[in-house]
């Protein structure tokens, strides 16, 4: 399949949103408020204070929101009419794009409200501490928990559109859900980790935390893409171009002339081959880039916390980029069964 | 609706007999006619006269040979048609998130409503046929009708009735029918020539059948036999003497 | 709610007209869909007899060559080199003014030395006979190039032929042989009778070293070496002799192959048929034992056998000579599968099942019936056996002997114009060959005492000069190509550059793209075409005027440019006195009519012609006042005028109220029920008379009334050809006319009375591969790729060839390479397809185009990728002894032999 920019950029980027944003949520769901700083409950039994939530979530929320903005704006570069991309709601009862839709847009509701309840407080100095603390301390876990299940519900509605294709062999098996996942996870974790060092906070026991959760995640991303490479290596479409022809009752099919002796849409778009060579080298470098590199780093910064901030930028430039080739990789390498028709050796 | 409507008992398709299929192109080029000047249309050609150029075609003909597995016979070269099968339960149809590709619940036919494509190609990529296309000029994905702009149409004769295609077919290679009815003119010549469906394993379960070509009559199948026995001295020298004494009339 | 927009009843168009496609020769009934004055749809007439309602890709894309921007828009005078294709737009009046003066000169000093050739034409009737009164003998039509020795084999033999001329009896035959053909002139109709009989489970064989179209559907291919079917024929007919699979019956009451032939070795009489006093042929009865007129009744004719005449003299019976022939070793069967590639076995088996299908399949029609000699017959014997041949045989040099031998192979199978096998297309049969001969000698008013094509009969007919040497520009009907009915448009650049036999003063060229892929040689003929006289400075070709609708190559070499209609835009003629759109069951003629009117100033060729033929003031072009006479053009002469008393070009609806058909004085209101009736005529031939055409007398009393025949006589079927032994005989120096001593031996090895094989005179050795070409289905010659739809098909063509050929030749899938033939070299992309024969390589025809032509950009595959096999095709042939080169053509028709290029192979780097 024809890798299409403008899809490329959106899978990446609003994935690593998503990562990043079901983090957030399930932060709030289950780690803040509880480890904050002491201090006795007051008369309402509320032990928080504005400043025992780390700064990164703040922060968090916005580049989330931006990254998953770009990205569907990035997608809708793809359209022939972009104009009408509302319809494109209309179908969630069949369609994984019009669910994925739905979802996307949903996540907002969780997600602005949030960053409401963030960033209120400091845009206007003049809302109370007490009001925003009782909202917080009311609506912050749920709504963590609605958004991080908004999250992955879009990860999952976005892997859904490939895997529904039974006439792309590579993107219709069991990998490419749990690609979708872990590499938002990834890209996350990693944007996440950044905005810790930035935010400063470095007593934050997640922080301390995160790179160990970027080793997890570069580890499950490496071992599941070998293992979605090997499949796609050792196993085939069930289609031939004896049964796409029907002729193979008759023999061995061969084409010899194309409808056309130029490029036409379907060649274009779904002809595009990778040769065997490019694609290891591609392999072996998205390898590096989202597994080995995050992983070094990661390592070092937690032996020396000093390195950090080193850390945290090699660790999210190596995780983007070896998702945007390994995101390549999964279009340049899936071959469509029309090409059957076209003398295509095999789907 | 994108959802696909419960399996109505009228399926109108094609018949496409590969036997006789000369790979002429006429019905590939009736078809850019009839849906280019009318209301499915136009099928944008970009760059008509230069170095790439890129049209939109509802049916395009392959050529294939076949190489047989009973070893003595020659090569066959096959002439290949290739349009949308109208599938009874196409992905091309579930996937769109618009409900701009629909089957339509009383004959089958599988149409885009181009008012309410948004051209994300998915569709296109569900179908494993090739048949949907889609330009950049337009915007929208374009296929195969089934010629529903033709086959209802009272302005046309009741025999004009038809799509472009099979009136074109010079060698009447293509028929148009309901597949539905097992009494149909078109479910008969299935029946009776092996009709069969492309790519049964992708479950779309294609309207239109494919004929497959008859068995050749080549070298083995040898009529001779009977000529043989004609009761011809062959010692004879030369046939010269047998001619001498033949008494012919005229 | 899903297709708000859904509207399934919308009118086509606003307007339907009925014309007469021509996006081909062949000629079908189209209705033509206007919208808003455009052009909206094309589709076949379902009430057509050509074509029944079926359209084909190119007519189906009649539309976009309607509407193609390489129209050309307005007359051009050349401003630059020629070939430069610099052109300043004139008005109509300069250009006509021009031709006119040029025109006029050549007519006032010598006629001759105007060129006048027409190519892809349809209006023979018209441009024949618009020659003839320009007094001319330098005309001709395309035939020449393209499948004469068809026509001529077919014509010299039966009176008839295939080409167009001949149909298989696709309702009843059984057992069908396709001899290279790819696609035809009869385009829909054989598709449909394909399509019918393949349906009715007779078995089709394609004898063809390529196995796509018509032959991939066939039951059997017969991937044959090229230029060998008469090997394989001949081969067939011997197996058919040794077995006695012959209708003797047949033979000798529609055949000569009773007639006797006199034996009398070097005198002047050897070979000819023996005659009596009233030039009766004799026949050796053996009831009587004496020579009797061999058309008399009721007598016991031999076949074989040495026979004394009452003068003394001894003959043979024709069958026995032709017996004789192919009884030889050359013709055995396991003597020429080698040569052509296709086994013994297959051979005899093939030779088996036709016999089989001829007689233990027969026919009996029940139909009552009279034979031209009054005896009724209750029933039609069919020997379902047809064939149908065309280029594979015809772009041979040895095209015409070998369909010859094809046409004795069906006279010996008793399957000429029976139930199932070929049958003629009114107005053929006629006599052998046709009574009209090429005029020679112009009459006080410049005219010429017939048209300039014809049949020669005799050495006495043909155009030379008191030397023996030829009289016409091509050198047609002369003694280097005695019987090319059709003329030699492709030698006529080379010999007006060489000046031989004689310089002319301007070539008028009608439709036809010399300057590219329609000659053979194709870079040096663009060199001649712009080539100057040294001493004078002037082109060695002085004036070219050309007559194209579109920007084809040619147009760039002429001076000066007339643009002509588009199909749709004006009046034609379809008649029976040009090439006919017959089938076997109905003579036709049709036209065409203007359904859309020119948005651009161009006017239709044939006003135009009538128009200079007014201004040059030729007779029967104006009145005795000399005012125009056909000022309404085409239109009013395709009514009006007359060949013979009550003979014109259209046959339907003659006489003052349309009641007469065939012969009848004009009706003013002829086009008008024309029109009203599709555009086309027809006749049904009567039930009783749609077989034995040759010698059935309803038939030919039915022909005769509609001007097809002059007499009712049984017309005879030649086993053997006398006429030909008379220009063997004038070779080996009887007879008053002839040949030089230098084509001698030529004339008396190629006029043989009895078809035989021999190879071409191509340079064989070091180049061991034929090269051939294919017509695609979906293109028209050149004229295809400025159609946008057309040429999505294939902007580019390969070089298509067998994978055991490829690995010998170290070539792999897709590889570029080089073809070379000992004339020039090209380099091409080479694919493999399995159904094409070992040794033979081959490509679709004319693909390739110049830059600058048929406004396509200069970056197209056409002009990059896409290549012409013309390029390394030779238009002469190797040098005799004595340096003479002939054209590379068939020595008795002068058919071009395209299909006898040799070449060699060899991997070219790759694309960059
Ligand atoms: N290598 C190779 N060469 C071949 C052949 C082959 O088999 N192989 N085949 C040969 C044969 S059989 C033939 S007949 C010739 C092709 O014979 P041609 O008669 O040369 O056919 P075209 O090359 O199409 O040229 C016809 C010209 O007529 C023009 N034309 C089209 N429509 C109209 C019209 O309405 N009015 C006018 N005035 N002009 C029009 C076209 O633009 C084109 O320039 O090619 C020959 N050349
Ligand atoms: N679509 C389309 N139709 C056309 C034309 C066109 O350009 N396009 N041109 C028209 C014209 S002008 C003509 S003359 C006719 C020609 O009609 P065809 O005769 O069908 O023309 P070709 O394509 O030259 O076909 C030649 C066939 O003979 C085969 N062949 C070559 N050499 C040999 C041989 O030695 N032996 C045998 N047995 N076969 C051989 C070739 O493989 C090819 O299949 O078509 C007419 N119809
Ligand atoms: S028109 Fe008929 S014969 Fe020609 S390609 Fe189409 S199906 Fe085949
Ligand atoms: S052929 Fe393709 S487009 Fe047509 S219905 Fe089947 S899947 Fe859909
Ligand atoms: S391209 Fe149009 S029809 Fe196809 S899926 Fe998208 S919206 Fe639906
Ligand atoms: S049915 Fe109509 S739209 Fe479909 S291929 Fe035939 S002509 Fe084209
Ligand atoms: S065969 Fe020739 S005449 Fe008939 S429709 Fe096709 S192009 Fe027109
Ligand atoms: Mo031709």
């Amino acid at each position: 399949m024809r890798p299409t920019f403008s899809i490329i950029f959106f899978t990446v980027l609003s994935g690593t949103g998503y990562g990043l944003l079901f983090l957030l949520g399930a932060g709030l769901l289950a780690l803040w408020p509880h480890y904050t700083a002491p201090g006795a409950p007051d008369k309402n039994g509320i032990t928080l204070t504005l400043y025992t939530y780390p700064r990164v979530i703040d922060y968090g929320l916005l580049i989330g929101a931006l990254l998953i903005s770009v990205g569907l704006f990035a997608s809708l570069a793809h359209l022939g009419q972009p104009q009408r991309a509302w319809r494109a709601l209309s179908q969630w009862r069949s369609s994984w794009l019009s669910r994925e839709g739905v979802a996307a847009l949903t996540s907002y509701v969780p997600l602005l409200s949030l960053v409401a309840i963030f960033w209120l407080p400091w845009l206007s100095p003049s809302t109370g501490a007490d009001s925003f603390v009782w909202s917080v301390g009311t609506l912050a876990r749920p709504l963590g928990a609605v958004l991080a299940i908004c999250a992955i519900l879009t990860v999952y509605c976005t892997s859904g559109i490939y895997t529904s294709l039974k006439t792309i062999h590579a993107w219709h098996n069991a990998y490419v859900l749990p690609g979708y996942l872990f590499f938002s996870l990834l890209g996350g974790a990693a944007v996440f980790w950044m905005l810790h060092v930035l935010s400063g906070n470095l007593s934050d026991p997640t922080l301390r935390a995160t790179p160990f959760l970027i080793i997890c995640l570069a580890l499950i991303c490496s071992v599941l893409k070998l293992a979605y490479w090997r499949f796609i290596d050792t196993t085939r479409h069930p289609a031939t171009a004896e049964s796409a022809t029907g002729l193979g009752r008759l023999g061995q099919v061969r084409s010899v002339e194309a409808p056309h002796t130029e490029e036409n849409y379907l060649t274009r778009e779904m002809g595009f081959a990778l040769a065997r060579k490019h694609s290891a080298k591609l392999r072996g470098i998205a390898l590096i880039l989202f597994g080995a590199v995050p992983i070094l780093f990661a390592i070092i910064a937690s032996m020396w916390p000093a390195l950090d901030w080193v850390g945290a930028c090699f660790a999210l430039a190596g995780v983007i980029a070896g998702t945007f080739v390994e995101r390549w990789l999964f279009f340049a390498e899936a071959r469509h069964v029309v090409m059957l028709y076209y003398g295509a050796a095999r789907a | 609706m994108t959802m696909l409507p419960p399996s109505a008992p009228k399926k109108l398709g094609l018949v496409i007999d590969l036997d006789i299929c000369v790979g002429c192109h006429a019905c590939a080029v009736a078809c850019k006619e009839w849906n280019d000047g009318g209301q499915f249309g136009p099928l944008p050609d970009e760059n008509p006269y230069g170095r790439e150029p890129l049209g939109v075609w509802f049916n395009r003909v392959h050529t294939y040979e076949v190489e047989p597995k009973s070893n003595g016979k020659p090569p066959m070269t096959v002439h290949f048609p290739r349009s949308c099968l109208h599938c009874e339960t196409p992905d091309c149809v579930t996937v769109c998130p618009t409900g701009a590709s629909y089957k339509r619940a009383e004959d089958g036919i599988v149409l885009v409503d181009e008012d309410k494509c948004i051209g994300c190609q998915l569709c296109a990529w569900a179908c494993a046929y090739g048949a949907r296309e889609f330009s950049e000029q337009r915007g929208v994905m374009q296929k195969c009708t089934l010629c529903v702009d033709r086959i209802y149409n009272e302005t046309l004769d009741e025999i004009d009735r038809q799509p472009a295609c099979v009136m074109a077919c010079p060698t009447r290679a293509r028929h148009f029918g309901d597949l539905g009815d097992a009494d149909s003119a078109v479910s008969k010549l299935v029946a009776e020539r092996g009709g069969y469906d492309l790519m049964p394993e992708m479950g779309y379960k294609p309207v239109n059948k494919y004929l497959p070509p008859r068995e050749r009559r080549d070298g083995c199948a040898s009529t001779s036999a009977a000529a043989q026995d004609e009761k011809v001295d062959f010692s004879t020298a030369s046939p010269l003497l047998r001619w001498m004494d033949r008494i012919l009339s005229r | 709610m899903p297709h708000a927009d859904l509207r399934l009843n919308e009118p086509v168009g606003d307007e339907v007209k009925t014309t007469t496609c021509y996006m081909c020769a062949c000629r079908c009934g189209i209705k033509v869909h206007l919208k808003d004055g455009r052009v909206r749809y094309i589709e076949g007439n379902r009430a057509h007899p050509v074509n029944k309602g079926v359209i084909c890709a190119k007519g189906s894309a009649g539309i976009k060559q309607h509407y193609s921007p390489a129209r050309l828009s307005k007359p051009l005078l050349r401003v630059g080199e020629r070939g430069a294709g610099e052109f300043r737009e004139i008005e109509w009046d300069e250009a006509l003014a021009l031709a006119t003066t040029w025109l006029g000169d050549i007519r006032r000093t010598n006629p001759d030395k105007l060129a006048f050739f027409t190519g892809r034409d349809q209006s023979q009737a018209l441009t024949g006979w618009w020659a003839q009164q320009f007094g001319t003998v330098n005309y001709a039509a395309h035939g020449g190039f393209c499948s004469v020795n068809m026509a001529a084999a077919g014509m010299y033999t039966l009176g008839g032929s295939f080409w167009e001329f001949g149909e298989p009896d696709w309702d009843r035959t059984k057992y069908l042989l396709m001899f290279g053909v790819a696609e035809d002139h009869d385009s829909n109709p054989i598709k449909l009778g394909l399509g019918k009989i393949k349906g009715r489970g007779a078995k089709i064989v394609a004898i063809n070293p390529v196995r796509t179209g018509y032959a991939a559907i066939a039951d059997e291919w017969i991937g044959i070496r090229p230029g060998t079917d008469g090997l394989f024929v001949g081969a067939l007919i011997q197996e058919l002799l040794i077995h006695d699979w012959i209708d003797f019956d047949y033979l000798v009451k529609y055949t000569n192959a009773h007639y006797l032939v006199v034996r009398n070795t070097d005198a002047a009489d050897d070979g000819l048929i023996a005659r009596d006093a009233q030039d009766n042929p004799l026949c050796w009865d053996k009831t009587t034992a004496t020579a009797r007129p061999a058309g008399g009744l009721d007598i016991s004719p031999a076949i074989a056998g040495e026979f004394a005449l009452p003068d003394g003299r001894t003959a043979v019976p024709a069958f026995q000579l032709m017996a004789e022939r192919f009884l030889g070793a050359e013709y055995a069967a396991d003597t020429v599968a080698e040569q052509c590639g296709v086994s013994t076995d297959t051979i005899r088996r093939i030779a088996a099942e036709m016999a089989d299908v001829a007689f233990k399949q027969e026919i009996r029609l029940p139909q009552r019936w009279t034979d031209a000699h009054g005896r009724e017959h209750d029933e039609m014997i069919g020997r379902p056996v047809s064939m149908h041949a065309m280029r594979g045989i015809a772009a041979h040099a040895n095209g015409f002997h070998t369909c010859r031998m094809l046409h004795t192979l069906q006279m010996l199978l008793g399957a000429i114009d029976t139930p199932g096998s070929f049958r003629y297309q009114p107005p053929y049969p006629k006599s052998v060959p046709p009574a009209n001969r090429p005029g020679k000698t112009r009459k006080d008013n410049g005219t010429l005492d017939a048209g300039p094509l014809g049949y020669v009969h005799a050495p006495e007919d043909l155009l030379v000069d008191a030397n023996g040497a030829p009289r016409r520009i091509d050198k047609a009907f002369s003694w280097e190509f005695p019987l090319a009915a059709h003329g030699m448009l492709q030698s006529v650049i080379r010999n007006a550059w060489a000046g031989d036999p004689y310089p002319i003063d301007t070539l008028f060229l009608f439709m036809a793209n010399m300057g590219w892929n329609s000659s053979m040689n194709t870079m040096q003929t663009q060199t001649m075409l712009c080539d100057r006289d040294p001493a004078s400075g002037e082109y060695t070709i002085p004036h070219l005027i050309y007559v194209d609708a579109y920007s084809s190559e040619t147009v760039a070499f002429a001076d000066l440019v007339l643009p002509d209609t588009t199909y749709l835009e004006r009046h034609d003629c379809i008649s029976l006195l040009d090439r006919p759109i017959s089938d076997a069951d109905c003579a036709s003629d049709a036209i065409r009519q203007p359904v859309a009117s020119p948005d651009r100033d161009v006017r239709p060729f044939q006003d135009v012609l009538l128009d200079l033929g007014a201004r040059l003031g030729l007779p029967g072009m104006i009145k005795d006042d000399g005012a125009p006479k056909y000022p309404g053009g085409y239109a009013q002469y395709m009514v009006e005028h007359e060949r013979a008393p009550g003979v014109g070009l259209l046959a339907g609806w003659r006489g003052r109220d349309g009641s007469k058909h065939g012969v009848g004085e004009p009706n003013p209101h002829q086009l008008e029920v024309y029109k009203a009736n599709n555009c086309y005529w027809h006749a049904e031939v009567p039930a009783a008379a749609r077989y034995y055409k040759m010698a059935n007398r309803e038939y030919l009393t039915w022909a005769k009334s509609l001007g097809f025949v002059g007499s009712t006589d049984a017309i005879v079927l030649e086993l053997y050809s006398e006429r030909l032994q008379k220009f063997r005989l004038a070779g080996l120096g009887h007879g008053r006319q002839q040949p030089p001593d230098r084509e001698r031996e030529r004339v008396a090895k190629y006029f043989d009375p009895l078809p035989f094989w021999y190879a071409s005179d191509q340079a064989a050795e070091n180049f061991p591969l034929s090269a051939i070409t294919q017509r695609p289905m979906f293109m028209y010659h050149a004229w295809g790729s400025q159609n946008a739809w057309l040429r999505q098909i294939a902007t580019r063509n390969f070089l298509y060839l067998n994978p055991q050929t490829a690995t010998a030749h170290d070539v792999a899938d897709g590889d570029w390479v080089w073809v070379e033939s000992a004339h020039a070299r090209i380099r091409v992309q080479a694919k493999f397809h399995a159904g094409t024969a070992p040794g033979t390589l081959w490509t679709w025809n004319a693909i390739g185009k110049r830059k600058g032509a048929w406004k396509l950009s200069h970056d197209a595959p056409e002009n990059t990728q896409g290549f012409l096999l013309n390029h390394v095709i030779d238009d002469l042939l190797p040098p005799r002894s004595d340096g003479h080169r002939y054209a590379n053509a068939d020595p008795v028709t002068g058919q071009a032999a395209w299909f006898d290029l040799r070449v060699r192979m060899s991997v070219a780097e790759p694309e960059s």
